[in-house]
């Protein structure tokens, strides 16, 4: 069976306003942002006889501006318009680099912040930098609107805790109060391009008087059913000095927030070992 | 709906998701554009949305409505081929040809939006693209010496 497009039918808002309304009156309707994970299923069938609510219209939810406190960006903005912006290269690297090791330059063109947040695969490569940015999703619908750490969007593999009706409309970064001593994005796959993440890392340490850790944030992807911050190693990590004996048991601790699985990509103790690796050189200033 | 194809204003009267790559072949008669893994894998039905480089088999016509679409047919014709399309000749930058159109239009969009011509810079440009038989050297190859080629003629 291969998707049959006489089958499905098409909503086409033009403006925010009309697409919450439209999809108020027809919330079984799917949103569609850039379709690069959509479409594949559409193609080979998975989805026909359904109606479309067709984002890429509503033009005001692709900006990305800056407010005095924070980055805010449209829920429709590409990953190919996040990796090259320089409010994002300057304040939040991480999620630039995320951005451009997802698919290649002919997904980043069409893929979207919004879309991935709400596909919320267990290997979204965006995630673990918008976690340790602490991120906040801004939602809209007919009822109105409603904010969400992104630490509360996840519910599970492709779940999110958004309501009925509900649409991505921004995701919003606050700045960074001190620039972090030591920062990190790392994803792990079979190639440097189009791979789906083994494991995906980000990371930020910011070091006080005497070495002194003051903040430290870790999160991986693709190693859990969604992804997850290590809150455990990162309380255990935060007012002490990085001495062998905390960084062993910062390894230590990752295990009770992440669960890795035997799948096509990887195993298990594969996933574990190499993701143990990167916390590990990141907490010894190492540079992987 | 009304889009632009190669410089023209085409019309579209047929159903709204139709994905691009079907209506650019089906109804626009435009074959240059193939579909290799339909799930945006391959790259071999890149096609330019407003200069973008971006899969066509995953992309509902209903997305493109105003928009400007080029395909590989844009890029020259027999007796008139572009650089681009010299250098894949005389590198060898083509063999079964499948992979060609996709490769040909996500380097013109990199040479077009300013990309460097640094062997490592092409490669990162070309890697949603596969190839199965030529191997990528002889197309990173091609793709160097059409750039080289066209800073030689803006130096003249």
């Amino acid at each position: 069976m291969r998707g049959a497009p006489e089958t499905m039918t098409v909503l086409r808002p033009k403006s925010a306003k009309e697409a919450v309304s439209l999809y108020a009156q027809d919330t079984g309707a799917m949103p569609l942002a850039g379709g690069t994970d959509f479409m594949v299923l559409w193609n080979i069938g998975l989805f026909n006889n359904r109606k479309i609510l067709d984002l890429s219209g509503v033009r005001d939810w692709r900006k990305i501006s800056a407010t005095r406190t924070s980055v805010v960006i449209g829920a429709l903005a590409t990953h190919a318009e996040i990796r090259r912006h320089p409010l994002i290269l300057k304040e939040f690297p991480l999620l630039a680099e995320a951005c451009a090791t997802i698919g290649a330059a002919q997904i980043q063109n069409r893929g979207t912040l919004g879309g991935n947040i709400a596909n919320a695969s267990p290997a979204g490569d965006t995630f673990p930098p918008l976690l340790v940015y602490e991120a906040v999703v801004h939602l809209v619908s007919a009822r109105g609107k409603r904010e969400l750490p992104i630490s509360e969007v996840f519910a599970g593999v492709k779940r999110t805790t958004l309501l009925k009706g509900e649409l991505i409309e921004s995701v919003e970064l606050p700045s960074l109060g001190k620039r972090p001593t030591r920062q990190i994005f790392r994803k792990v796959g079979m190639r440097l391009a189009q791979a789906i993440s083994k494991t995906a890392a980000a990371g930020l340490l910011t070091l006080g008087k005497g070495g002194v850790v003051e903040d430290f944030r870790f999160s991986f992807g693709s190693i859990a059913q969604t992804a997850v911050r290590l809150t455990e190693a990162e309380s255990l990590v935060v007012g002490k000095k990085l001495a062998p004996s905390v960084i062993d048991e910062a390894c230590r601790l990752m295990e009770r927030n992440v669960s890795p699985i035997d799948d096509i990509r990887s195993t298990r103790e594969y996933r574990l070992e190499v993701s143990r690796n990167i916390l590990r050189r990141f907490l010894e200033g190492n540079r992987t | 709906m009304k889009l632009k194809v190669n410089g023209k204003t085409r019309t579209f009267s047929g159903s709204p998701f139709k994905r691009l790559i079907e209506a650019l072949r089906e109804d626009f008669g435009l074959t240059g554009t193939k579909e290799g893994c339909g799930e945006g894998e391959c790259g071999a039905c890149t096609v330019l949305v407003d200069g973008e480089a971006v899969n066509s088999c995953l992309i509902p016509i209903c997305q493109v409505e105003g928009r400007s679409i080029q395909t590989v047919e844009s890029l020259g014709e027999p007796g008139k081929l572009s650089a681009l399309q010299e250098a894949f000749m005389a590198r060898g930058g083509a063999q079964c040809g499948i992979c060609t159109p996709g490769m040909l239009m996500t380097a013109y969009a990199w040479i077009k939006g300013g990309g460097s011509s640094d062997r490592a810079a092409i490669r990162e440009c070309l890697a949603g693209n596969l190839c199965r038989c030529t191997g990528y050297q002889h197309i990173v190859d091609s793709v160097a010496q059409a750039m080289k080629g066209s800073k030689k003629e803006k130096r003249k």
